[in-house]
C-alpha cells in the first residue's frame, strides 16, 4: 500500500509499527483543502482502518461524464431542431441536427468504449428492465439514434422530407428524456452524493443540456437566427444554476464533494462559463458574430464540466467512508427516536 | 421498484440458503478466503503486505468474496478475566493428572483460586488494565462475504440479466452474459462486487452455486474450523443466531449483536447476515444500508418533470415576438 521515503527531515509516510494505537479513531485525517471551510461539523465516527465502505464506480471519468454531457448535448439540440424546423430558420435548424447527431454518436461510441466486454454491447437490448436506469437508457437510444440521424439526412440531402419532418419531431420528443434519464443512471446507485441529489440532478442536466444546445447553436448558426438559442441559453443556465443551488441546500453532508477538491474546481468554474457565456449571449450574441461564438463555446465548456464536476463528485463520495457512514447513523438514530417511523 | 424478492419456498424451490457468519467463534485463520479461491478458481490479486494488520487482502473485491477483516480494540471481551494469572499454577503437575481423576482435565483444571488475583482485577469482572501495565485488547476478526440481499440493487440495476436470482433464493453473475457495463458496481450498498480489470467483467461470491446445485454446502463455510461461516436454510440460521445473541448475552457479551438478519430492513434482510460484536462500520460494513431502487420510481418521476420543464424551456424560447 503506501511506502515511505526517507528524507533530510526524517522518515516520510513511515507506518506507526509497534506505537500503533488501537481502538477507535474519529474519522479519518483530512486532506489539506485550500480554505475551504466544512458545511457541517466533524462528526466522530468509526471505519475500518479509513477505508471506503462502498466500491467507487470503474468508470473512466473521460466515457461516462462524457457520454452524460454528450447525452444532454443530444438530446437538448433535437428539441432546439425542432423549434428551428417549425418556424423555418433554417441554418440553426440544420446546425441543431448537426449537434445532435454527432452528439449522440459519439456518446454511442463513449459508452460502448467504457464497457468490460465492448463486443458485448448488444447484450444491452437481450431484456427490456424499467428497473435497470443503463439497459432503458439503452432502448432509448436505440431509438433516438436513428431517429437523430434521419432527421440530418433529410435535411442535408432535401429529400423525403415529410419523413423527415416525423423524425425530427420524434428526436424532440425522446430527446429530453435522453438528457435527463442520464440523472437518474447516476442516482440509482449507492453513491452518497448522487443518490441523495435525486431529485436536482435531473433539472440541473435539463438546465445544462439546454445551455450546452443554446451554445451550438450560438457558435454555428447565423447570428440572424440565434434569437432564440440566447433565450434558451439564460432558461437553461437558470434551471442549472437553481437546481444546483437547491441541491447544495437541501442535502446538507453529502453535497460537500460537489464543493471540494477537484470536482469542486470543475463546479466552480461551469458555473463561471455558463454564467459568463449567458451573460454574453444575451447581451451580444444576435449583434456580433465573434460575441456569439465565444458565449457558445463557454456555454458548452460549462455544461461539459457540470459532468465532470458531478462525476468527480460522486466518485469521491463513494471513496470517503464517511458520506456513507455519518448519514447511515443519522438515519438510524433518527427512526430510534421516532419507533413509529421505524418502517419507513 | 425493486425487483421480485426471492422465491418463497415450495414445490419447485428448494428452500432460501444462506449464511450466518458468526464472528464471536472467528479465529481470523482465513481457510474461508483460501478454499474460495480454490474452488472458484479466483485469480490471485497480488502479494501485498498492508501493514494495518494481518488483513492483506484489504476488502471484498472481484478477486477477493471472502475477505477476514482484523480489528484491535482497547477494550476486554465480555467475560474476560484479564487479572488472573497463572504463575503458580504447576503444568506438569496438572498433566500428570490427566485421565487419572475423573475431575482432570475438567474445566478450572489450571485456574488459581478466586482468592490468587491480584488487586484492581478482581475474578469475573473486567479491568482495563492487566496486573503488568499493559492495556487489554480485543481483538476482532470477521469474515466478510456477498449478501445476497433480498432486494439486490446490484440485480436490480444489471441492463443486461446477467445478475440473477438463483433457486436458492441467491444472487449470481452469468459471466457468459455480463458486458463489464460496470452499473452493479456502485450499486451495491455493501461494497461487494467488482470488476476485474484485465477481463472486464463483474465477479463476485455465488454462494458456490455448483456446489449448492449438488447438495455440498459452500466451500468457505466447508473450509471453517470453527464454524464461524454457518450454511443452511435462512429460516433456520435466524432462529440459530437468535439463540446464540442470547447465549453471549447471559455470558456477559452484551456487545454482541446481529447485523442484516432483519427482513425489515434497507435491504429486505441479507441472505448472508452476521453476529457482530461491535457496530457494523467498525467491519467496514454499512450501519443502515438501503436499496438505491427504492426510490427509483420516484428517481423516474422527477426525471420526467424534468424533461417536460425543458422542452417548455424550449418551446418558450421560440415563443414571443422576435426579430429571426
Amino acid at each position: 500500500m503506501s511506502e515511505s521515503d526517507v528524507t533530510p527531515e526524517g522518515v516520510r509516510g513511515a507506518r506507526p509499527g509497534r506505537e500503533a494505537v488501537t481502538g477507535r479513531a474519529a474519522g479519518r485525517r483530512r486532506r489539506g483543502g485550500r480554505g475551504e471551510r466544512p458545511v457541517v461539523p466533524e462528526a466522530e465516527f468509526s471505519t475500518y482502518y479509513g477505508m471506503p465502505v462502498l466500491n467507487p464506480p470503474r468508470w473512466e471519468a473521460l466515457d461516462i461524464a462524457g457520454y452524460l454531457y454528450l447525452g444532454g448535448l443530444a438530446g437538448a439540440s433535437s428539441l432546439l431542431a425542432a423549434g428551428a424546423h417549425l418556424t423555418a430558420r433554417r441554418r440553426l435548424a440544420l446546425v441543431a441536427k448537426s449537434s445532435a447527431t454527432g452528439a449522440v454518436s459519439l456518446s454511442l461510441v463513449a459508452l460502448i468504449h467504457d464497457l468490460g466486454r465492448p463486443e458485448r454491447f448488444l447484450n444491452m437490448l437481450r431484456v427490456f428492465k424499467p428497473t435497470s436506469p443503463m439497459n432503458v437508457g439503452s432502448w432509448l437510444l436505440a431509438g433516438y439514434a436513428p431517429l437523430t440521424m434521419a432527421a440530418l439526412l433529410s435535411d442535408v440531402s432535401g429529400r423525403y422530407r415529410p419523413a423527415g419532418a416525423a423524425a425530427t419531431a420524434g428526436a424532440a420528443v425522446l430527446g429530453p428524456l435522453v438528457t435527463t434519464y442520464t440523472a437518474v443512471l447516476l442516482a440509482d446507485t449507492a453513491v452518497p452524493s448522487w443518490h441523495d441529489g435525486y431529485r436536482q440532478l435531473p433539472f440541473a442536466f435539463a438546465g445544462s443540456g439546454a445551455a450546452a444546445a443554446a451554445g451550438v447553436g450560438l457558435l454555428a448558426a447565423p447570428v440572424a437566427e440565434t434569437a432564440p438559442a440566447c433565450k434558451l441559453a439564460s432558461l437553461g443556465a437558470g434551471l442549472e444554476l437553481g437546481s444546483t443551488q437547491v441541491m447544495k441546500r437541501r442535502i446538507v453532508l453529502t453535497s460537500e464533494p460537489f464543493e471540494q477538491g477537484h470536482a469542486g474546481t470543475l463546479m466552480r468554474a461551469s458555473k463561471a462559463l455558463t454564467v459568463g457565456g449567458t451573460l454574453l449571449a444575451v447581451c451580444a450574441g444576435r449583434r456580433s458574430r465573434v460575441a456569439a461564438s465565444v458565449a457558445g463555446a463557454a456555454l458548452l465548456a460549462g455544461s461539459a464540466m457540470l459532468r465532470f464536476g458531478v462525476f468527480r463528485a460522486g466518485v469521491a463520495s463513494a471513496e470517503d467512508p464517511k458520506y456513507t457512514v455519518v448519514p447511515q447513523r443519522a438515519r438510524l438514530k433518527k427512526q430510534r427516536n421516532k419507533p413509529s417511523a421505524a418502517t419507513s | 421498484m425493486t425487483e421480485q424478492g426471492p422465491p418463497q419456498p415450495g414445490a419447485d424451490h428448494p428452500p432460501r440458503m444462506g449464511f450466518f457468519t458468526d464472528t464471536s467463534v472467528c479465529i481470523g485463520c482465513k481457510a474461508c478466503e483460501v478454499a474460495c479461491k480454490e474452488w472458484n478458481a479466483v485469480p490471485a490479486d497480488g502479494l501485498e503486505l498492508t501493514g494495518m494488520s494481518y488483513d492483506n487482502s484489504r476488502r471484498l473485491s472481484s478477486d477477493t468474496w471472502r475477505h477476514v477483516a482484523f480489528i484491535e480494540q482497547r477494550k476486554p471481551l465480555g467475560g474476560q478475566e484479564p487479572g488472573v494469572s497463572h504463575d503458580n499454577v504447576d503444568i506438569f503437575r496438572a498433566a500428570a493428572g490427566l485421565g487419572v481423576t475423573i475431575a482432570s482435565p475438567g474445566p478450572g483444571a489450571t485456574a488459581p483460586a478466586p482468592a490468587d488475583a491480584l488487586p484492581g482485577a478482581p475474578a469475573g469482572e473486567t479491568s482495563p488494565l492487566a496486573p503488568d501495565g499493559r492495556t487489554e485488547l480485543r481483538w476482532l476478526m470477521s469474515s466478510d462475504v456477498c449478501k445476497h440481499c433480498t432486494h439486490a440493487a446490484c440485480l436490480d440495476v444489471c441492463p443486461t440479466g446477467s445478475l440473477f436470482r438463483t433457486e436458492f433464493g441467491t444472487v449470481v453473475v452469468q459471466e457468459d452474459i455480463c458486458n463489464g457495463c460496470g452499473y452493479c458496481i456502485p450499486a451495491c450498498p455493501y461494497g461487494v462486487i467488482d470488476q476485474r480489470p484485465d477481463d472486464g467483467r463483474a465477479w463476485k461470491c455465488t454462494l458456490c452455486y455448483d456446489r449448492l446445485g449438488v447438495g455440498a454446502e459452500p466451500a468457505c463455510a466447508k473450509a471453517c474450523p470453527t464454524d464461524s461461516i454457518q450454511f443452511g436454510p435462512l429460516e433456520q440460521l435466524r432462529e440459530r443466531a437468535a439463540s446464540r445473541v442470547a447465549q453471549l448475552h447471559s455470558a456477559g457479551v452484551l456487545d454482541a449483536r446481529l447485523y442484516g438478519e432483519d427482513p425489515q430492513d434497507g435491504v429486505g434482510g441479507d441472505g448472508a447476515f452476521f453476529l457482530l460484536l461491535d457496530e457494523p462500520e467498525v467491519y467496514g460494513l454499512p450501519p443502515d444500508p438501503v436499496v438505491t431502487t427504492r426510490d427509483l420510481p420516484s428517481m423516474w418521476r422527477y426525471a420526467a418533470a424534468a424533461a417536460v420543464t425543458l422542452t417548455a424551456g424550449v418551446a418558450v424560447s421560440f415563443l414571443g415576438r422576435s426579430h429571426r
